[in-house]
């Protein structure tokens, strides 16, 4: 590797403010494309796992594929699956896009099927005995029953992905990983900064799920979700 | 002037000899997988990296552990501790590993301290909070019992705490090893120690091989301790198997 070691001062963190408002455009054009690799990955990843997740959770089957299966490649390391993936899929953005769809869709997915799954079975016999469908239970009772736990995973996906995605510096992916892994241009002040808004949109990607979250759940279910706190993906570490 | 002249004589180009497997074979050819190479370099290469990548997770998950179980039975009776330790938990989980390893060379070292203290501090997250959920998660009609029975503290805890947290305690543990692995594979940009090291130096000499290849064992070592891990979940808590813990 070729690093090149900077030393640390008590005043590197006021350095890396500097060094964000001295390079406003790199930081700006790095943030954008950090953006759009996480943005793509947390896209497909909803599209692949709610759907699925919901489903099967509905049915009360395939908990081998939402839990077994899910925890699996849940351990996968990022890092091995984006080298894998450089072998298969070239160098740049779509490598990096799928490690992040493999490391953050199996969160999603348990917590689709485990809160769809979990639904008191009273509540369904209630809906059935008041004349709804199979298809009207799912979208008015089992749904929004289910949508804190799913905005959870969704929450914690988002964050995983938008902290890893930084790993994209390393193999042309593009983002804020870029400044990250090159201290040698950089300097320390430069991978703090980069650091700092990596930690930042994590935290934004939380906000806006928390927001949209409260947006679409009913105001009769709203009473738990009062603030907002960050998420940290140790919050769902529990979920076996 | 005579004597021989190294200009004359043309440029000297070192002859190495071809690859194994010759100048078509797949490791000349730079082939997206090439079994050769793996044969070739499993001694030399892939196995010590596997051996240290062991190392690295088990000396982190191993301290980590009992950092984090005694805090979080120093949290479990004193409950300020708590809320400190969950901002600390949500701060550092969104700082990437990547810059995180680098900020710790300034005072650590290029050593695999560097890397230890990074892995560490990830596993005590996801431990303590595990430990706490679990000795939390105790019904208070058992505790009740147990102090009805005339159990002391200690006794409730050995005996009572302890046993029915085993789940949520095995189940933080098993998350902590599968990012340590993940992790560690990281902490090779730092310290060329583990299956990080192979990975990021055919990225470098664009050797594709070696870098998926190595991907693939990393992936293959993530499987296999996540399996091991479940297997002794179900040996050490047999009724914790019946029914699924979610969140």
């Amino acid at each position: 590797m070729t690093l090149a070691y900077d030393s640390f001062r008590p005043y590197t963190f006021v350095d890396a403010f500097k060094f964000m408002a001295d390079n406003a455009g790199l930081m700006w054009s790095k943030t954008t494309e950090h953006l759009i690799v996480s943005g793509e990955a947390i896209s497909i990843a909803l599209l692949i796992a709610i759907p699925l997740g919901v489903w099967l959770g509905h049915i009360h089957r395939g908990s081998f594929v939402a839990i077994t299966g899910s925890n699996i490649l849940r351990a996968l390391p990022s890092l091995a699956v984006i080298a894998i993936g450089l072998g298969y899929l070239g160098i740049g953005r779509t490598n990096v896009v799928f490690a992040l769809v493999v490391l953050g869709s199996p969160v999603i997915l348990t917590n689709a099927y485990v809160a769809v799954d979990g639904i008191d079975p009273d509540l369904i016999e209630a809906a059935r005995g008041m004349g709804m469908r199979p298809l009207e239970i799912l979208l008015k009772v089992e749904l929004p029953l289910a949508l804190p736990l799913i905005f959870a995973g969704i929450r914690t996906a988002a964050v995983f992905i938008v902290a890893t995605a930084t790993l994209g510096g390393v193999v042309g992916g593009g983002g804020l990983g870029d400044i990250i892994v090159n201290q040698a241009s950089y300097f320390l002040r430069g991978v703090i900064a980069g650091s700092i808004a990596v930690a930042a949109l994590s935290f934004a990607a939380d906000f806006v799920f928390w927001s949209l979250q409260r947006a679409v759940t009913p105001r009769g279910l709203r009473l738990q979700a009062r603030s907002f706190e960050p998420m940290s993906p140790a919050d769902d570490a529990i979920a076996v | 002037m005579t004597g021989p002249s190294l200009l004359a004589t043309g440029p000297v180009i070192p002859n190495f000899g071809e690859p194994p497997g010759g100048k078509n074979g797949c490791i000349a050819q730079n082939g997206t997988f090439c079994w050769d190479w793996v044969s070739l370099h499993w001694s030399d290469i892939l196995q010590p990296r596997l051996v240290e990548h062991i190392q690295l997770t088990a000396i982190a998950v191993g301290i980590g552990f009992v950092i984090a179980f005694a805090a979080a039975l120093v949290a479990h009776r004193q409950r300020w501790f708590e809320p400190s330790f969950s901002v600390l938990a949500a701060f550092l989980y969104t700082i990437p590993s990547l810059a995180l390893f680098q900020l710790l060379v300034p005072f650590t070292g290029l050593g695999v301290l560097t890397i230890e203290i990074g892995l560490i501090g990830y596993t005590l997250l996801i431990l303590f909070r595990n430990t706490l959920e679990g000795l939390r998660g105790v019904p208070e009609d058992v505790l009740e019992a147990a102090r009805g029975m005339g159990l002391t503290r200690c006794q409730t805890l050995t005996r009572i705490e302890l046993p029915l947290a085993l789940p949520a305690i095995t189940a933080g543990l098993r998350i902590a090893v599968v990012t340590t692995i993940s992790l560690a594979t990281v902490g090779a940009y730092i310290t060329p120690l583990g299956l990080g090291q192979p990975i990021f130096y055919g990225l470098q000499t664009n050797f594709t091989t070696e870098f998926v290849a190595t991907g693939a064992l990393a992936v293959l070592l993530a499987i296999a301790a996540d399996l091991i891990i479940v297997l002794a979940q179900r040996l050490l808590t047999p009724w914790a198997h019946s029914r699924r813990l979610a969140t």
